[in-house]
């Protein structure tokens, strides 16, 4: 080909500088997690033992499953993967049920209402992610908004406990991941011919059924590609359970962190990191296959 | 009749409540910086006293310096890589990897803080291992690590981009005889600018924001400002974040007002120049 005749180092550089950035970078790290996930913990810096030994005949490689064992034997673990997931699950549901009309609502908007409000949902997302969970606690606890507002009315003696609950970490997900589920079910409903449900009213449908089987069928890529967006983040979550949730909101995101910064334990840190990887690669792979069919959709 | 195609009340007024509960926050903590009293939930009076503590706060201010100073090299470099990265993907034909690449690409988008971290920690103590001589970690390393994953979002931003992209007038050039370097330095880049500055806009405030990578791969030497306000927090409320955040909340609502008009600006110029050819 004429391009690459005449300039074959163009070419390579552009390939070769992000690949090998995000290959020594993104890729090479989850190797090494893998490695010192069978490592000794040892009361050193790095805190780890070797994989190799060197003896007189040649080299051993001693793994130690002791990491992963701990992962079944001590049930904080297991029952904190399971509290992440079903707070993965259920604030994906929530994101899911309170976006699905907005997103519906925007995309029918007149074209400059539209952009306005679609620069009303990303706005909060650009401000401070810490600093929208700290407005949170102002307003969830004891003498907070909520509560004094409560009282103010009459309607409580005594303030309710919201803060450091499931509800108030429920409430941190959704805030912080809601733009995530709208932003692609927007996308799907934009592209919907009117004409289709136009059809169907016409037809005599009524509104539930065209609902169920015109616009929720074409929208199901957005469904599952915003699903993805917000389940597989929270999952490994850390910062919404430390600030928002109590003693017994158990996540697996807040127990990595611990063994980490707490109980500097890297080789069990990277244990828990390992098994949340094996968890999460089904959910990635959907979320990676949706982007490349959209990337090819419109590349058509 | 019911219309298709139009609001109904329903989810025109699921939009309005959204809206309440997105906003309802942010509108709280603006208010209540104004605050005389320490309580930040009490109204007592009108003040900016927490505007002075909070520039008068040493270790903040130095915090948020490391801060701007990270997101600004991150926000450059991810834009150079990101663009090299959505050429790669959209421009050129197959070749052996661009699956794998694909993969690399997206995954960055969703991976959990706390494993991003965890790992990149890692490869800096191995790699320090491999050299003898251990890694600084400081600024340097905080943003080798926002730029790989600020690279992914900047990436996907000029990969849409380019998509839409009419490609007449690339091919025109190259016909002409231009080459591919020149082709894109005069024709593609100016098409893509302003995608390049909204990859630019997000990276920054993608590092600006980030506590938890940083947190794994920062040095005793150098805190971040969301490092700085989590131990903070941790402590208990105070009015001086309250401050805080409303000084971020105008930077950024005045950054993305003036990002919409030169976009909307674009837009009409767009469609008045589709009008003339017809």
């Amino acid at each position: 080909m004429r391009l690459r005749a005449r300039l074959p180092g163009a070419r390579w550089l552009v390939i070769a500088l992000p690949f090998l950035w995000l290959l020594l970078f993104f890729a090479v790290p989850f190797a090494i997690v893998l490695k010192i996930s069978f490592a000794e913990g040892l009361i050193a810096m790095p805190p780890y033992g070797d994989l190799l030994t060197r003896t007189e005949n040649g080299i051993t490689i001693s793994l130690n499953f002791q990491n992963y064992l701990y992962m079944v034997q001590d049930s904080l673990y297991v029952s904190a993967y399971l509290g992440s997931v079903k707070v993965a699950v259920v604030s994906t549901l929530l994101c899911l049920l309170i976006g699905y009309p907005m997103a519906y609502a925007i995309s029918r908007l007149e074209p400059a209402a539209r952009n306005v409000a679609l620069l009303l949902v990303i706005l909060p997302s650009w401000t401070a992610f810490l600093i929208r969970i700290y407005a949170w606690i102002g307003i969830l606890k004891n003498n907070g908004l909520v509560n004094n507002f409560l009282q103010w009315a009459g309607l409580i003696d005594e303030p309710l406990q919201m803060l450091h609950t499931p509800l108030a970490v429920y409430v941190g997900v959704v805030y912080t991941y809601l733009p995530f589920m709208i932003l692609p079910l927007y996308a799907n409903l934009v592209r919907l011919d009117p004409r289709l449900e136009e059809a169907a009213f016409d037809l005599g449908a009524r509104p539930w059924q065209v609902f169920l089987r015109i616009t929720l069928p074409r929208t199901l890529s957005g469904i599952v590609a915003g699903s993805m967006l917000v389940m597989i983040p929270v999952i490994g979550e850390f910062v919404i359970p430390e600030l928002l949730g109590g003693p017994d909101t158990l996540m697996i995101g807040k127990v990595l962190w611990e063994e980490f910064f707490n109980n500097r334990d890297w080789p069990v840190a990277s244990a828990v990191a390992i098994i949340m990887l094996l968890l999460l690669i089904i959910p990635i792979t959907i979320f990676h296959n949706y982007q490349s069919r959209e990337l090819e959709k419109e590349l058509a | 009749m019911r219309r298709a195609g139009r609001n109904s009340a329903f989810s025109l007024a699921m939009l309005g409540l959204g809206f309440v509960f997105l906003y309802a926050p942010i509108i709280s903590l603006v208010v209540y910086s104004f605050n005389e009293s320490r309580l930040v939930t009490v109204w007592a009076g009108f003040s900016t006293k927490w505007y002075g503590e909070l520039f008068a706060d040493r270790q903040l201010m130095d915090s948020a310096w490391v801060s701007l100073r990270v997101a600004f090299n991150t926000a450059w470099s991810a834009v150079v890589i990101g663009t090299m990265a959505a050429m790669m993907l959209v421009r050129f034909r197959r070749f052996r990897g661009k699956t794998l690449f694909g993969a690399l690409i997206t995954a960055p988008l969703v991976m959990p803080e706390v494993i991003t971290g965890l790992s990149l920690l890692l490869l800096f103590v191995h790699l320090g291992e491999l050299l003898g001589t251990p890694i600084m970690r400081g600024m340097g390393t905080i943003w080798i690590a926002h730029t790989t994953f600020a690279t992914a979002f900047v990436t996907v931003v000029v990969a849409s981009r380019l998509t839409e992209m009419d490609r007449s007038l690339e091919e025109a050039a190259m016909d002409l005889g231009a080459n591919r370097v020149k082709v894109f330095f005069i024709i593609t880049l100016p098409l893509i600018l302003p995608a390049l500055a909204a990859g630019w806009l997000l990276a920054f405030t993608l590092s600006l924001d980030d506590l938890v990578i940083a947190s794994f791969v920062s040095g005793p030497a150098s805190t971040t400002l969301p490092m700085k306000v989590f131990s903070s927090v941790r402590m208990g409320v105070s009015p001086k974040i309250n401050a805080l955040a409303t000084i971020w909340i105008a930077a950024v609502s005045i950054a993305a007002i003036f990002a919409w008009r030169v976009m909307a600006r674009g837009e009409r110029k767009r469609r008045e120049r589709l009008r003339g050819a017809n």
